[in-house]
Protein backbone atom coordinates (compact mmCIF):
# COMPACT_ATOMS: atom_id res chain seq x y z
CA UNK A 1 0.00 0.00 0.00
CA UNK A 2 2.71 2.54 -0.67
CA UNK A 3 0.60 4.55 -3.20
CA UNK A 4 -2.31 6.80 -1.80
CA UNK A 5 -3.91 6.56 -5.23
CA UNK A 6 -4.53 4.26 -7.08
CA UNK A 7 -6.56 4.01 -10.26
CA UNK A 8 -6.92 0.38 -12.11
CA UNK A 9 -8.86 -0.12 -15.60
CA UNK A 10 -11.27 3.02 -14.75
CA UNK A 11 -14.07 2.97 -17.94
CA UNK A 12 -16.61 5.58 -18.30
CA UNK A 13 -19.13 6.51 -21.22
CA UNK A 14 -21.79 8.78 -21.31
CA UNK A 15 -24.51 6.72 -23.75
CA UNK A 16 -22.32 6.00 -26.70
CA UNK A 17 -19.48 8.27 -26.02
CA UNK A 18 -16.91 6.73 -24.58
CA UNK A 19 -14.48 8.72 -22.48
CA UNK A 20 -12.07 6.92 -20.18
CA UNK A 21 -10.95 3.58 -21.96
CA UNK A 22 -8.48 1.89 -19.25
CA UNK A 23 -7.10 4.01 -17.43
CA UNK A 24 -4.44 3.34 -14.43
CA UNK A 25 -3.08 5.29 -12.46
CA UNK A 26 -1.05 5.28 -9.46
CA UNK A 27 0.01 8.28 -7.52
CA UNK A 28 2.48 8.23 -4.40
CA UNK A 29 2.03 9.95 -0.93
CA UNK A 30 3.00 13.52 -1.24
CA UNK A 31 2.87 13.18 -5.06
CA UNK A 32 1.84 16.12 -7.03
CA UNK A 33 0.31 15.03 -10.35
CA UNK A 34 -0.24 17.06 -13.15
CA UNK A 35 -3.06 15.91 -15.96
CA UNK A 36 -2.85 17.74 -19.02
CA UNK A 37 -4.55 17.45 -22.27
CA UNK A 38 -6.66 19.25 -25.01
CA UNK A 39 -10.11 19.95 -24.00
CA UNK A 40 -12.52 16.73 -24.25
CA UNK A 41 -9.68 14.11 -23.34
CA UNK A 42 -11.70 13.35 -20.42
CA UNK A 43 -9.53 14.62 -17.55
CA UNK A 44 -12.41 16.12 -15.70
CA UNK A 45 -14.41 13.08 -15.68
CA UNK A 46 -11.56 11.53 -14.59
CA UNK A 47 -11.15 13.71 -11.44
CA UNK A 48 -14.63 13.32 -10.98
CA UNK A 49 -14.61 9.10 -11.05
CA UNK A 50 -12.29 9.57 -8.52
CA UNK A 51 -14.85 11.67 -6.03
CA UNK A 52 -17.58 9.53 -7.72
CA UNK A 53 -19.26 12.68 -8.90
CA UNK A 54 -19.21 10.41 -12.01
CA UNK A 55 -20.04 7.27 -11.76
CA UNK A 56 -17.61 4.81 -13.17
CA UNK A 57 -18.39 1.74 -15.56
CA UNK A 58 -15.42 0.04 -14.52
CA UNK A 59 -12.30 -0.61 -13.22
CA UNK A 60 -11.54 0.03 -9.50
CA UNK A 61 -10.14 3.32 -7.25
CA UNK A 62 -9.03 3.46 -4.23
CA UNK A 63 -7.53 6.58 -2.66
CA UNK A 64 -6.24 5.76 1.04
CA UNK A 65 -7.88 2.61 2.88
CA UNK A 66 -11.11 3.11 0.59
CA UNK A 67 -11.45 0.94 -2.04
CA UNK A 68 -14.41 0.20 -4.96
CA UNK A 69 -14.77 -1.80 -7.89
CA UNK A 70 -17.19 -1.05 -10.55
CA UNK A 71 -19.01 -2.88 -13.17
CA UNK A 72 -18.68 -6.80 -13.22
CA UNK A 73 -21.58 -7.21 -11.01
CA UNK A 74 -19.76 -5.50 -8.36
CA UNK A 75 -22.63 -3.51 -5.94
CA UNK A 76 -22.48 0.19 -6.36
CA UNK A 77 -22.41 1.94 -3.52
CA UNK A 78 -24.11 3.50 -1.22
CA UNK A 79 -25.34 7.41 -0.99
CA UNK A 80 -23.84 6.81 2.95
CA UNK A 81 -20.76 5.06 2.07
CA UNK A 82 -20.80 7.25 -1.23
CA UNK A 83 -20.75 10.48 0.70
CA UNK A 84 -18.02 9.38 3.18
CA UNK A 85 -15.67 8.29 0.20
CA UNK A 86 -15.56 12.08 -0.95
CA UNK A 87 -15.37 13.42 2.08
CA UNK A 88 -11.77 12.05 1.73
CA UNK A 89 -11.21 13.84 -0.95
CA UNK A 90 -10.81 17.48 -1.44
CA UNK A 91 -12.21 19.04 -4.22
CA UNK A 92 -11.65 22.32 -6.13
CA UNK A 93 -13.95 23.28 -9.34
CA UNK A 94 -13.09 25.74 -11.83
CA UNK A 95 -16.14 28.00 -10.99
CA UNK A 96 -15.42 28.01 -7.41
CA UNK A 97 -19.05 27.05 -6.26
CA UNK A 98 -18.70 28.98 -3.53
CA UNK A 99 -22.23 28.58 -1.59
CA UNK A 100 -23.41 31.93 -1.93
CA UNK A 101 -25.90 32.20 0.79
CA UNK A 102 -23.06 31.83 3.03
CA UNK A 103 -20.24 34.13 4.43
CA UNK A 104 -16.24 32.91 3.61
CA UNK A 105 -16.04 31.53 7.11
CA UNK A 106 -19.55 29.57 7.19
CA UNK A 107 -18.38 28.31 3.46
CA UNK A 108 -15.24 27.15 5.29
CA UNK A 109 -17.08 25.40 8.63
CA UNK A 110 -19.46 24.14 6.29
CA UNK A 111 -17.83 20.56 5.62
CA UNK A 112 -16.71 20.26 9.13
CA UNK A 113 -19.75 21.17 11.35
CA UNK A 114 -22.12 19.03 8.68
CA UNK A 115 -20.54 16.21 7.60
CA UNK A 116 -18.23 15.76 10.92
CA UNK A 117 -20.78 17.15 13.23
CA UNK A 118 -17.73 19.37 14.43
CA UNK A 119 -18.99 21.59 16.90
CA UNK A 120 -19.15 24.90 15.92
CA UNK A 121 -16.46 27.20 18.08
CA UNK A 122 -14.16 24.29 17.17
CA UNK A 123 -14.46 24.75 13.32
CA UNK A 124 -14.71 28.29 13.09
CA UNK A 125 -11.41 27.95 14.73
CA UNK A 126 -9.86 26.04 12.09
CA UNK A 127 -11.62 27.99 9.12
CA UNK A 128 -10.08 30.42 10.27
CA UNK A 129 -6.65 28.86 10.76
CA UNK A 130 -7.30 28.10 7.03
CA UNK A 131 -8.12 31.47 5.60
CA UNK A 132 -5.36 33.33 6.79
CA UNK A 133 -3.44 30.84 5.54
CA UNK A 134 -4.64 31.61 1.99
CA UNK A 135 -4.31 35.13 2.66
CA UNK A 136 -7.93 36.15 3.51
CA UNK A 137 -8.18 36.58 7.18
CA UNK A 138 -9.89 40.03 6.18
CA UNK A 139 -12.19 38.61 4.50
CA UNK A 140 -13.68 36.12 6.79
CA UNK A 141 -17.17 37.75 7.27
CA UNK A 142 -18.05 39.07 3.75
CA UNK A 143 -20.42 37.09 1.48
CA UNK A 144 -18.60 35.53 -2.08
CA UNK A 145 -20.16 37.82 -3.98
CA UNK A 146 -17.95 40.34 -2.38
CA UNK A 147 -15.18 38.71 -3.66
CA UNK A 148 -12.37 38.64 -6.88
CA UNK A 149 -11.94 35.48 -8.69
CA UNK A 150 -9.05 34.76 -7.08
CA UNK A 151 -10.44 35.39 -3.94
CA UNK A 152 -13.11 32.76 -4.19
CA UNK A 153 -10.61 29.56 -5.82
CA UNK A 154 -8.65 30.27 -1.89
CA UNK A 155 -11.70 30.27 -0.13
CA UNK A 156 -13.03 27.50 -2.48
CA UNK A 157 -9.24 25.58 -1.65
CA UNK A 158 -9.89 26.48 1.85
CA UNK A 159 -13.09 24.95 2.21
CA UNK A 160 -11.35 21.65 0.79
CA UNK A 161 -8.78 21.52 3.16
CA UNK A 162 -11.35 22.23 6.53
CA UNK A 163 -12.10 18.33 5.65
CA UNK A 164 -8.70 17.30 6.03
CA UNK A 165 -8.65 14.96 2.69
CA UNK A 166 -5.88 12.62 1.79
CA UNK A 167 -5.69 14.02 -1.51
CA UNK A 168 -6.65 17.56 -3.11
CA UNK A 169 -8.26 17.48 -6.93
CA UNK A 170 -8.27 20.46 -9.21
CA UNK A 171 -9.53 20.91 -12.13
CA UNK A 172 -8.96 24.07 -14.11
CA UNK A 173 -8.67 25.66 -11.21
CA UNK A 174 -7.33 29.09 -12.57
CA UNK A 175 -9.28 29.02 -16.30
CA UNK A 176 -11.75 31.02 -15.52
CA UNK A 177 -9.76 33.65 -13.48
CA UNK A 178 -8.19 37.29 -14.80
CA UNK A 179 -4.16 36.82 -15.74
CA UNK A 180 -3.59 38.48 -13.18
CA UNK A 181 -5.92 36.69 -10.42
CA UNK A 182 -3.73 33.39 -11.59
CA UNK A 183 -0.90 33.81 -9.34
CA UNK A 184 -2.44 34.13 -6.48
CA UNK A 185 -4.26 30.66 -6.60
CA UNK A 186 -1.36 28.94 -8.07
CA UNK A 187 0.48 30.53 -5.06
CA UNK A 188 -1.50 28.43 -2.72
CA UNK A 189 -1.40 25.46 -4.80
CA UNK A 190 2.42 25.76 -4.50
CA UNK A 191 2.53 26.30 -1.12
CA UNK A 192 0.22 22.98 -0.52
CA UNK A 193 2.47 21.08 -2.57
CA UNK A 194 5.41 22.03 -0.54
CA UNK A 195 3.94 20.64 2.52
CA UNK A 196 3.39 17.07 1.40
CA UNK A 197 -0.18 16.96 0.23
CA UNK A 198 -0.81 14.60 -2.52
CA UNK A 199 -2.71 16.12 -5.55
CA UNK A 200 -4.03 15.81 -8.85
CA UNK A 201 -4.04 19.01 -11.14
CA UNK A 202 -6.10 18.98 -14.59
CA UNK A 203 -4.37 22.16 -15.87
CA UNK A 204 -2.99 24.19 -19.05
CA UNK A 205 -0.50 26.57 -17.36
CA UNK A 206 2.18 24.22 -18.66
CA UNK A 207 5.16 25.93 -16.78
CA UNK A 208 3.45 25.65 -13.21
CA UNK A 209 3.13 21.57 -13.79
CA UNK A 210 6.98 21.94 -14.79
CA UNK A 211 7.55 23.38 -12.13
CA UNK A 212 5.32 22.32 -9.14
CA UNK A 213 4.95 18.64 -10.28
CA UNK A 214 6.70 15.56 -9.79
CA UNK A 215 5.11 13.66 -12.45
CA UNK A 216 2.99 14.96 -15.84
CA UNK A 217 0.27 12.87 -17.48
CA UNK A 218 -0.68 13.31 -20.82
CA UNK A 219 -3.97 12.11 -21.72
CA UNK A 220 -6.38 12.35 -25.32
CA UNK A 221 -9.78 10.35 -26.36
CA UNK A 222 -9.34 9.11 -23.10
CA UNK A 223 -5.98 7.17 -22.99
CA UNK A 224 -3.24 8.41 -20.96
CA UNK A 225 -1.22 8.43 -23.86
CA UNK A 226 2.55 9.39 -22.12
CA UNK A 227 3.60 10.00 -18.58
CA UNK A 228 6.20 10.28 -16.51
CA UNK A 229 8.57 13.03 -14.75
CA UNK A 230 7.57 16.64 -14.97
CA UNK A 231 10.15 17.91 -16.54
CA UNK A 232 10.58 15.52 -19.03
CA UNK A 233 7.51 14.73 -20.50
CA UNK A 234 7.24 18.77 -20.92
CA UNK A 235 10.60 19.29 -22.27
CA UNK A 236 11.87 16.20 -24.70
CA UNK A 237 8.00 14.52 -24.93
CA UNK A 238 8.21 11.19 -26.43
CA UNK A 239 4.56 10.90 -28.28
CA UNK A 240 3.87 12.83 -31.17
CA UNK A 241 0.40 13.69 -29.96
CA UNK A 242 2.17 15.32 -26.68
CA UNK A 243 4.49 17.19 -28.95
CA UNK A 244 1.58 18.92 -30.65
CA UNK A 245 -0.11 19.10 -27.53
CA UNK A 246 2.64 21.08 -25.99
CA UNK A 247 3.32 23.11 -29.12
CA UNK A 248 0.22 25.50 -28.87
CA UNK A 249 1.64 26.89 -25.29
CA UNK A 250 4.91 29.16 -25.81
CA UNK A 251 5.33 29.95 -22.45
CA UNK A 252 7.66 26.78 -21.45
CA UNK A 253 10.52 26.48 -19.28
CA UNK B 1 -78.51 57.59 -15.86
CA UNK B 2 -79.26 59.26 -12.66
CA UNK B 3 -78.96 56.18 -10.16
CA UNK B 4 -78.53 57.52 -6.72
CA UNK B 5 -76.30 56.12 -5.10
CA UNK B 6 -77.20 54.27 -1.50
CA UNK B 7 -74.75 52.62 0.85
CA UNK B 8 -77.51 53.35 3.89
CA UNK B 9 -78.96 49.84 3.32
CA UNK B 10 -75.93 48.28 3.00
CA UNK B 11 -74.79 49.48 6.11
CA UNK B 12 -77.01 47.66 8.26
CA UNK B 13 -75.06 44.54 6.91
CA UNK B 14 -71.93 45.21 7.40
CA UNK B 15 -71.65 42.30 10.08
CA UNK B 16 -72.31 39.78 7.69
CA UNK B 17 -69.51 41.53 5.21
CA UNK B 18 -67.57 40.95 7.96
CA UNK B 19 -67.78 37.87 8.95
CA UNK B 20 -68.20 36.69 5.38
CA UNK B 21 -64.93 38.50 4.69
CA UNK B 22 -63.19 36.62 8.24
CA UNK B 23 -64.26 33.48 6.25
CA UNK B 24 -62.31 34.27 3.14
CA UNK B 25 -59.28 35.22 4.91
CA UNK B 26 -59.60 31.98 7.03
CA UNK B 27 -60.08 29.85 4.13
CA UNK B 28 -57.30 31.53 2.03
CA UNK B 29 -55.38 30.68 4.88
CA UNK B 30 -55.94 27.17 5.16
CA UNK B 31 -55.28 26.75 1.97
CA UNK B 32 -52.27 28.00 1.78
CA UNK B 33 -50.91 26.24 4.11
CA UNK B 34 -52.17 22.84 3.22
CA UNK B 35 -51.66 23.93 -0.58
CA UNK B 36 -47.97 24.53 0.02
CA UNK B 37 -47.67 20.76 1.97
CA UNK B 38 -49.33 19.60 -1.13
CA UNK B 39 -47.07 21.28 -3.51
CA UNK B 40 -43.97 20.31 -1.90
CA UNK B 41 -44.89 16.50 -1.64
CA UNK B 42 -45.37 16.87 -5.40
CA UNK B 43 -42.32 18.79 -6.16
CA UNK B 44 -40.14 16.20 -4.46
CA UNK B 45 -42.01 13.65 -6.25
CA UNK B 46 -41.34 15.27 -9.58
CA UNK B 47 -37.68 15.59 -8.54
CA UNK B 48 -37.48 11.77 -7.07
CA UNK B 49 -35.47 8.99 -9.11
CA UNK B 50 -38.56 6.79 -9.09
CA UNK B 51 -40.52 6.83 -12.25
CA UNK B 52 -43.90 5.84 -10.80
CA UNK B 53 -43.49 8.62 -8.33
CA UNK B 54 -42.32 11.33 -10.96
CA UNK B 55 -45.43 10.29 -13.28
CA UNK B 56 -48.07 10.23 -10.52
CA UNK B 57 -46.74 13.94 -9.82
CA UNK B 58 -46.55 14.84 -13.08
CA UNK B 59 -50.31 13.30 -13.48
CA UNK B 60 -51.89 15.40 -10.75
CA UNK B 61 -50.06 18.50 -11.58
CA UNK B 62 -51.40 18.81 -15.09
CA UNK B 63 -54.98 17.29 -14.02
CA UNK B 64 -55.41 20.28 -11.44
CA UNK B 65 -53.16 22.89 -13.63
CA UNK B 66 -55.58 22.19 -16.50
CA UNK B 67 -59.29 21.94 -15.22
CA UNK B 68 -61.29 25.30 -14.65
CA UNK B 69 -61.54 25.88 -10.93
CA UNK B 70 -64.95 25.74 -10.92
CA UNK B 71 -65.35 22.95 -12.88
CA UNK B 72 -63.02 20.95 -9.91
CA UNK B 73 -65.36 22.43 -6.69
CA UNK B 74 -68.64 21.33 -8.34
CA UNK B 75 -66.66 17.62 -9.39
CA UNK B 76 -65.66 17.48 -5.75
CA UNK B 77 -68.85 18.19 -4.33
CA UNK B 78 -71.47 16.62 -6.68
CA UNK B 79 -69.64 14.18 -8.37
CA UNK B 80 -67.10 12.58 -5.78
CA UNK B 81 -69.68 11.23 -3.53
CA UNK B 82 -71.17 9.18 -6.77
CA UNK B 83 -67.99 7.70 -7.63
CA UNK B 84 -66.64 7.02 -3.92
CA UNK B 85 -70.01 7.28 -1.40
CA UNK B 86 -67.79 9.65 0.45
CA UNK B 87 -69.49 12.69 0.75
CA UNK B 88 -67.58 16.02 1.56
CA UNK B 89 -69.48 19.21 3.11
CA UNK B 90 -69.52 22.36 1.32
CA UNK B 91 -66.80 23.68 3.50
CA UNK B 92 -64.41 20.34 3.70
CA UNK B 93 -64.78 20.11 -0.40
CA UNK B 94 -63.85 23.69 -1.03
CA UNK B 95 -60.69 22.98 1.04
CA UNK B 96 -59.75 20.10 -0.65
CA UNK B 97 -60.41 21.21 -4.36
CA UNK B 98 -58.59 24.69 -3.30
CA UNK B 99 -55.82 22.75 -2.03
CA UNK B 100 -55.41 20.80 -4.57
CA UNK B 101 -55.47 23.22 -7.03
CA UNK B 102 -52.86 25.70 -5.33
CA UNK B 103 -50.96 22.70 -4.63
CA UNK B 104 -50.48 22.52 -8.57
CA UNK B 105 -49.49 25.53 -9.08
CA UNK B 106 -47.04 25.52 -5.92
CA UNK B 107 -45.34 22.37 -7.02
CA UNK B 108 -44.21 23.51 -10.34
CA UNK B 109 -42.92 26.86 -8.57
CA UNK B 110 -40.85 24.64 -6.05
CA UNK B 111 -39.56 22.31 -8.37
CA UNK B 112 -38.25 24.95 -10.52
CA UNK B 113 -36.97 26.66 -7.74
CA UNK B 114 -35.04 24.03 -7.14
CA UNK B 115 -33.61 23.18 -10.38
CA UNK B 116 -32.70 26.78 -10.90
CA UNK B 117 -30.01 26.32 -8.62
CA UNK B 118 -26.88 25.79 -10.56
CA UNK B 119 -25.41 22.03 -10.09
CA UNK B 120 -22.49 22.81 -9.27
CA UNK B 121 -23.48 23.78 -5.79
CA UNK B 122 -24.59 20.79 -5.18
CA UNK B 123 -21.36 18.95 -6.56
CA UNK B 124 -19.67 21.45 -4.51
CA UNK B 125 -22.02 20.21 -1.34
CA UNK B 126 -21.59 16.15 -2.58
CA UNK B 127 -17.33 16.92 -3.28
CA UNK B 128 -17.62 17.75 1.02
CA UNK B 129 -19.18 14.44 1.94
CA UNK B 130 -22.58 15.36 2.21
CA UNK B 131 -25.38 13.09 1.54
CA UNK B 132 -27.97 14.18 -1.19
CA UNK B 133 -30.61 14.88 1.20
CA UNK B 134 -28.22 17.02 3.50
CA UNK B 135 -27.36 18.92 0.43
CA UNK B 136 -30.58 19.20 -0.76
CA UNK B 137 -31.63 20.92 3.27
CA UNK B 138 -28.05 22.97 3.51
CA UNK B 139 -27.23 23.92 0.14
CA UNK B 140 -30.05 23.76 -2.42
CA UNK B 141 -33.15 24.68 -0.58
CA UNK B 142 -31.94 28.30 1.26
CA UNK B 143 -31.32 29.36 -2.02
CA UNK B 144 -33.87 27.92 -4.01
CA UNK B 145 -36.99 29.42 -1.14
CA UNK B 146 -35.45 32.69 -1.20
CA UNK B 147 -36.19 32.38 -5.44
CA UNK B 148 -39.07 30.86 -4.78
CA UNK B 149 -40.95 33.52 -2.82
CA UNK B 150 -42.42 36.09 -4.76
CA UNK B 151 -43.66 33.66 -7.29
CA UNK B 152 -45.51 31.66 -4.01
CA UNK B 153 -46.90 34.74 -2.73
CA UNK B 154 -48.07 35.86 -5.96
CA UNK B 155 -49.52 32.40 -6.58
CA UNK B 156 -51.07 32.75 -2.98
CA UNK B 157 -53.07 36.43 -3.74
CA UNK B 158 -54.39 34.37 -6.97
CA UNK B 159 -55.89 31.83 -4.25
CA UNK B 160 -57.19 34.72 -1.97
CA UNK B 161 -59.24 35.32 -4.97
CA UNK B 162 -60.00 31.70 -5.73
CA UNK B 163 -61.82 31.49 -3.12
CA UNK B 164 -64.66 33.14 -3.81
CA UNK B 165 -65.82 30.86 -6.39
CA UNK B 166 -66.74 28.65 -3.00
CA UNK B 167 -69.54 30.84 -2.62
CA UNK B 168 -71.45 28.04 -5.77
CA UNK B 169 -71.81 26.04 -2.66
CA UNK B 170 -73.14 28.14 -0.41
CA UNK B 171 -70.09 28.47 1.81
CA UNK B 172 -70.46 31.60 3.73
CA UNK B 173 -67.48 33.69 2.38
CA UNK B 174 -67.31 37.00 1.26
CA UNK B 175 -68.89 37.04 -2.18
CA UNK B 176 -71.56 34.57 -0.74
CA UNK B 177 -72.84 37.17 1.70
CA UNK B 178 -72.63 39.62 -0.81
CA UNK B 179 -74.91 37.75 -3.03
CA UNK B 180 -77.59 37.48 0.19
CA UNK B 181 -76.93 40.90 1.29
CA UNK B 182 -77.77 42.57 -2.44
CA UNK B 183 -80.44 39.94 -2.85
CA UNK B 184 -82.15 41.38 0.55
CA UNK B 185 -81.15 44.93 -0.90
CA UNK B 186 -81.83 44.94 -4.47
CA UNK B 187 -78.96 47.45 -4.23
CA UNK B 188 -75.97 44.88 -6.51
CA UNK B 189 -74.27 47.91 -7.38
CA UNK B 190 -73.87 49.01 -4.14
CA UNK B 191 -72.77 45.83 -2.53
CA UNK B 192 -70.92 44.29 -5.03
CA UNK B 193 -68.84 47.69 -5.09
CA UNK B 194 -67.96 46.98 -1.52
CA UNK B 195 -67.44 43.22 -2.04
CA UNK B 196 -64.95 44.11 -4.60
CA UNK B 197 -63.18 47.06 -2.38
CA UNK B 198 -63.38 44.58 0.73
CA UNK B 199 -61.13 42.12 -1.59
CA UNK B 200 -58.71 44.73 -2.88
CA UNK B 201 -57.96 46.13 0.58
CA UNK B 202 -56.92 43.26 2.19
CA UNK B 203 -54.55 42.22 -0.83
CA UNK B 204 -52.73 45.54 -1.51
CA UNK B 205 -50.62 45.47 1.65
CA UNK B 206 -49.32 41.82 0.49
CA UNK B 207 -48.93 43.08 -3.24
CA UNK B 208 -46.82 45.56 -1.43
CA UNK B 209 -45.02 42.85 0.11
CA UNK B 210 -44.39 40.87 -2.75
CA UNK B 211 -43.12 43.92 -4.55
CA UNK B 212 -40.53 44.41 -1.69
CA UNK B 213 -39.62 41.00 -1.81
CA UNK B 214 -39.09 40.71 -5.62
CA UNK B 215 -37.01 43.63 -5.58
CA UNK B 216 -34.80 42.98 -2.72
CA UNK B 217 -34.05 39.33 -4.63
CA UNK B 218 -32.82 41.58 -7.64
CA UNK B 219 -30.54 43.48 -5.71
CA UNK B 220 -29.04 39.92 -3.87
CA UNK B 221 -28.06 38.60 -7.16
N1 LIG C 1 -22.33 14.40 -17.98
C1 LIG C 1 -21.95 14.22 -19.25
N2 LIG C 1 -22.83 13.75 -20.17
C2 LIG C 1 -22.47 13.54 -21.46
N3 LIG C 1 -21.25 13.77 -21.93
C3 LIG C 1 -20.31 14.22 -21.09
C4 LIG C 1 -20.61 14.48 -19.71
N4 LIG C 1 -19.50 14.95 -19.11
C5 LIG C 1 -18.55 14.98 -20.06
N5 LIG C 1 -19.03 14.55 -21.24
C6 LIG C 1 -18.27 14.41 -22.49
O1 LIG C 1 -17.13 13.65 -22.21
C7 LIG C 1 -16.02 14.11 -22.93
C8 LIG C 1 -14.86 14.40 -21.98
O2 LIG C 1 -15.23 15.48 -21.18
P1 LIG C 1 -14.32 16.03 -20.00
O3 LIG C 1 -13.99 14.93 -19.08
O4 LIG C 1 -15.01 17.20 -19.43
O5 LIG C 1 -13.01 16.47 -20.79
P2 LIG C 1 -11.90 17.53 -20.37
O6 LIG C 1 -12.07 17.88 -18.93
O7 LIG C 1 -10.61 16.85 -20.68
O8 LIG C 1 -12.11 18.72 -21.25
C9 LIG C 1 -16.47 15.33 -23.70
O9 LIG C 1 -16.74 14.96 -25.03
C10 LIG C 1 -17.73 15.74 -22.99
O10 LIG C 1 -18.61 16.35 -23.89
MG1 LIG D 1 -12.48 19.72 -18.04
Amino acid sequence: MSYRIEVTGLRKSFGTLTVLRDISLKVEPGQVVALIGPSGSGKSTLLRCLNLLVMPEGGQVRIGGDCFTFGGGSKMPGTKEQARFRSNTGMVFQHFNLFPHMTVVQNVMEGPVSVKGMPKREADAIARKLLAKVGLSDKVDVFPNKLSGGQKQRVAIARALAMEPEVMLFDEATSALDPELVGEVLGVMRDLAAEGMTMIIVTHEISFAREVADRVVFMRDGVIVEEGPAREVIDTPQQEATRTFLSHFHNRG
Amino acid sequence: MSYTWNFDIVWGYRWILLSGTAVTIGLTIAVIVFGLVAGLVAAIAQLSRSPVLRWMSWAYIEMFRLTPLLVLLLWFYYALPIVTGIKLDALTASIVTLTLYGGSFYAEIIRGGIVSIDSGQSEAGMALGMTPARVMRRIVLPQAIKRMIPPLMNQSIIQFKNTSLVSVLAVPDLLYQGQVAAMDTYRALEVYTIVAAIYVVVLLPLTVVVKRAEKRLAQSN
